[in-house]
């Protein structure tokens, strides 16, 4: 190659390294300061809107100013609790499994590619299954079918996070409570599990957190209620439900109602997914002081 | 009291890889046997044999005969029974971490359903004493968690738990192999004072550990014990070549 | 012979001490106490089988959850199916009125799932568009560029903002995105790109295809590039050194060593980000405009798949119509298992171990 070339060629190399530099440093800008941006707006609108009385009172009928959204952050709550009986030790079970006994199997394997695929799962297709289970023969909507179709969805994502945390634990801590003639159910319960409890812990806030927004498989099964209901035979509302139909209502005080309750949701998306972190960057697992 | 242990023909395979070969030994009650060796020899292997904790290994496989005191421990009993009875103690400290000192040492009866507190109390304590530990924690052992000592208290607080549930024989797996010499020296008095009680086997790569504290010592080698004799003999004039190389430093 | 002294330890003053000696007395008299107790301990078998059974049947579960949803979606859609057959999905039908096509008409009891599929269709594939270069833009970034300090935070912030509700995105889309969009964004789409029929100028509302694909992409970005940045962390370090140690510059080093290894893996990542953004449903249906028609215009009223569900199930009017409706449930749920399946084998093809937390 002649001098010129060379150096054309050396200068076109350069020159694509910092344009390809460049561009990343800007895709980088781009996508993270909106992103940051709508967290931000977020957090400002909704701050504004929330107030004790979004708590603490119900709804007010159409044009009236004030209220809140008791109603809805009650009925989210029960709706977790009846999701929780089931999520929960069905998914600790799971990842017990996975952890514990199936390590390394052909089956466990299976399992867990089959969980992350379930988690990726929409979740209105949740809400239909509920709905063809539970309200279709019992003829009405109902907080119950609500609760088991957010529990369902809980299942795979505390068996996944269960499983990690388990497998955290040193082998040595289980060598120890065998070596000891515990019993292999004593010492995966009483030992291991407890070891790994504040990561279950979190992983478990993690999943409800994760539900505590899901609105899509409530549109047809516990269906919202604009009154305080508590019962497990009716209808009852739920926060992201009563964000969606005050979204996009006419009104600008359930407007702001909405953006409150988002606020809401985001707070606890922001604690539960700190809180893991924090447990599991911690070296909390491995029993460091 | 301890009891002996005899081992007939044992065969040890992790999968396909033939591990222990055609272990014949008897290793004699209330006293401490060591097992020297150079790195994969077999001997931790061969020491797990002895609580069937080789088979917490799914592709864990053995043949031949163990027995401990008039018990088959292969055929005669489950591995949970089994390991109430042959305690063990790792290479590394490993105390509960969730639980206080307290807690640790009483794990192995509370888990088990002991519910006795008064007894519970004078178990702890004895067991604290016995391993040497009583006087340094004894203001703490509800306060303070089982990973908060040091590391030669860890592995006290270890043998306490292993000891409170009352073994007949105690296997160390290279006790004192992650410590500091002071504390190292402390677990070799404890073993001293403690081989009158127990029937100790002790694995140790520390030729000199074994010559300090164990009646008798066996050399393992590839597999296979070379040669058990009281360990006089052994250090000062071994039976097969292979001890006397492995002895004088000329391998492993 | 070497001097290997045999000599007994000394015992120390402390283990002489009456503590220890005490201990040793009061043992052999509660020796059989404790060895009685734990002997009658029995040997657990039974209960560590029951254990062990337990754990397996909840493991089990996760197989019994797909199989439940599968069996209840046939079910309930079969009264649609078998009126309609797989016609379903590409049947036109005639408006008697205007004479114009018409897909979904529940009155009239026409079903067809075509502007539903294509509305999906459009909106994941543009989204895809729109975020996958950024996506992998800021992986290159966050991995090969990126000052270590900055890392931590800019990855929590990803993890964070996956795990954002849909609905909050959708809130803010509604009162933020689309304004926007409706304001500085159409009106320029249209007066430069106008030509193509892609941007037409008749929906002032804001609302439509393009709306729901920002949303999208902006919603399917932090997967995407997470997962990306975890293909590329795990290509290992030798490849980059063996492309530098050539005298590469730092894209060229990307390029070959890392991009061009981890591309399997990439490509798993996208997938997943598809499959993300066909099963969205809060943030589109609040934004896509809920028309059931086809137009090429990108600006148009559009619909999808999950939309159509959120927004007619609960009034739906009879029964062959929320068959109808499920039946797109059923369609969305194989297609996202499938999509989802192959996503995750591709990335696991890379990275070798358990598939990332991703949500």
């Amino acid at each position: 190659m002649s001098v010129n070339q060379t150096s054309f060629r050396s200068k076109w190399r350069t020159l694509t390294d910092r344009a390809v530099s460049v561009l990343a440093i800007l895709a980088t800008l781009l996508v993270i300061a909106p992103l940051v941006a709508i967290f931000i707006y977020l957090i400002v609108k909704g701050a504004s809107s929330l107030n004790l009385a979004f708590f603490t009172q119900v709804p007010k009928p159409v044009g009236e100013v004030g209220g809140g959204m008791a109603n809805a952050v009650v009925g989210s709550a029960v709706l977790l609790a009846i999701a929780s009986v089931i999520g929960v030790p069905v998914g600790i079970g799971g990842g017990i499994y996975l952890a514990e006994f199936g390590r390394g199997t052909k089956l466990a394997n299976a399992i867990r590619f089959t969980a992350d695929v379930l988690n990726g799962v929409p979740s209105i297709v949740m809400g239909l299954a509920a709905y063809s289970l539970i309200v279709l023969p019992q003829g009405h909507f109902s907080a119950f079918s609500g609760g088991v179709a957010l529990g369902i969805m809980m299942i795979p994502t505390v068996c996944r996070t269960s499983e990690e945390m388990l497998l955290m634990v040193p082998n040595a801590i289980r060598e120890a409570a065998l070596g000891l003639g515990l019993p292999n159910w004593r010492a995966v319960l009483s030992i291991t599990v407890k070891t790994a409890s504040p990561g279950i812990i979190t992983g478990c806030m993690l999943a409800f957190a994760r539900v505590a927004g899901e609105t899509a498989p409530l549109i047809f099964t516990a269906l919202g209620n604009s009154f305080w209901s508590t019962s497990l035979n009716q209808p009852i509302a739920a926060l992201p439900l009563q964000i969606y139909v005050y979204a996009l209502s006419p009104y600008d005080d359930w407007h702001r109602l909405a953006w409150a309750g988002a606020l809401v949701l985001i707070a606890l998306i922001v604690i539960a997914v700190s809180l893991v972190r924090y447990v599991t960057s911690r070296g909390v697992l491995k029993g460091a002081s | 009291m301890g009891v002996g242990i005899e081992v007939a023909s044992l065969n040890a395979w992790y999968g396909t890889n033939h591990t222990l070969q055609d272990i014949t030994l008897n290793i004699p009650a209330n006293h401490a046997t060591a097992l020297i060796g150079p790195s994969g020899c077999g001997k931790s292997t061969f020491v797990r044999c002895l609580n069937r904790m080789h088979e917490t290994n799914p592709i864990a496989r053995v043949t031949g005969t163990v027995r401990i005191g008039d018990l088959d421990i292969y055929s005669d009993a489950q591995p949970v029974e089994i390991r109430r009875r042959v305690g063990m103690v790792f290479q590394r400290p490993n105390p509960f971490p969730t639980m206080s000192i307290y807690d640790n040492v009483a794990s192995g009866l509370k888990l088990n359903g002991y519910s006795n507190r008064r007894a519970l109390d004078e178990i702890v304590e004895r067991s604290l004493k016995s391993s040497a530990l009583w006087d340094e924690v004894k203001d703490d052992l509800k306060s303070k968690s089982g990973a908060s000592l040091s590391g030669g208290q860890q592995q006290r607080l270890c043998i306490a738990r292993a000891l409170a549930v009352d073994p007949e024989v105690l296997l160390m797996d290279e006790p004192a192999s992650a410590l500091d010499p002071v504390s190292t020296s402390k677990i070799e008095d404890l073993i001293f004072q403690l081989k009158s009680q127990y029937t100790i086997v002790i694995v140790t790569h520390n030729m000199q550990q074994a010559a300090r504290v164990a009646e008798n010592t066996g050399f393992f080698l590839n597999g296979r014990m070379v040669e058990f004799d009281s360990t006089h003999k052994i250090f000062t004039n071994p039976s097969d070549k292979r001890t006397e190389d492995y002895i004088t430093g000329r391998f492993g | 012979m070497p001097e290997i002294r045999i000599s007994h330890p000394q015992v120390k003053a402390e283990l002489q001490s009456p503590a220890v000696t005490e201990a040793a007395e009061t043992r052999t008299t509660e020796v059989s106490a404790v060895r009685k107790f734990l002997m009658s301990r029995g040997n657990s078998s039974f209960s560590d089988r029951c254990f062990h059974v337990l754990m397996v049947l909840c493991a089990l579960s996760i197989f019994g959850i797909v199989l439940f949803i599968l069996m209840e979606l046939m079910h309930t859609s079969s009264l649609a199916w078998n009126k309609f057959g797989i016609s379903f999905f590409f049947k036109t039908y005639m408006d008697p009125n205007t004479g114009l096509p018409s897909y979904w008409d529940p009155v009239n009891g026409h079903f067809s799932a075509i502007p539903f599929v294509y509305g999906t269709l459009v909106s994941s594939l543009m989204a895809l568009v729109l975020a996958v270069p950024l996506a992998i833009g800021v992986a290159i970034f966050l991995t090969e560029m990126c000052p270590g300090v900055l890392r931590g935070p800019l990855a929590f912030i990803t993890e964070l903002l996956a795990a954002i509700p849909s609905i909050v995105y959708g809130l803010w889309a509604v009162f933020i995105l689309v304004p926007l969009l409706r304001e500085h964004v159409n009106p320029a789409l249209i007066s430069t790109f106008g030509w193509t029929k892609l941007f037409g100028a008749d929906n002032p509302t804001g609302l439509g295809y393009l709306s729901a694909s920002v949303i999208l992409a902006i919603m399917i970005l932090p997967i995407i590039s997470s997962l990306t940045r975890e293909v590329m962390t795990a290509v290992p370090h030798s490849q980059r050194e063996a492309v530098l140690a050539l005298g590469a510059t730092r894209w060229e080093m990307i390029r070959t060593g890392v991009l061009r290894n981890a591309r399997i893996g990439i490509v798993g990542a996208v997938i997943l980000g598809l499959g993300r953004a066909l099963g969205e449903t809060m943030a589109v249906t609040m934004v896509i405009g809920n028309s059931a028609e086809i137009h090429r215009s990108l600006l148009a009223n559009g619909t999808s798949m999950s939309a159509v569900i959120a927004n007619e199930f609960a009034e739906a009017s009879g029964d062959l119509h929320r068959s109808a409706l499920i039946e797109i449930g059923l369609a969305l749920f194989i297609v996202t298992i499938i999509v989802n399946a192959l996503a995750r084998l591709l990335v696991w093809a890379v990275t070798r171990g358990a598939p990332a937390r991703v949500h």
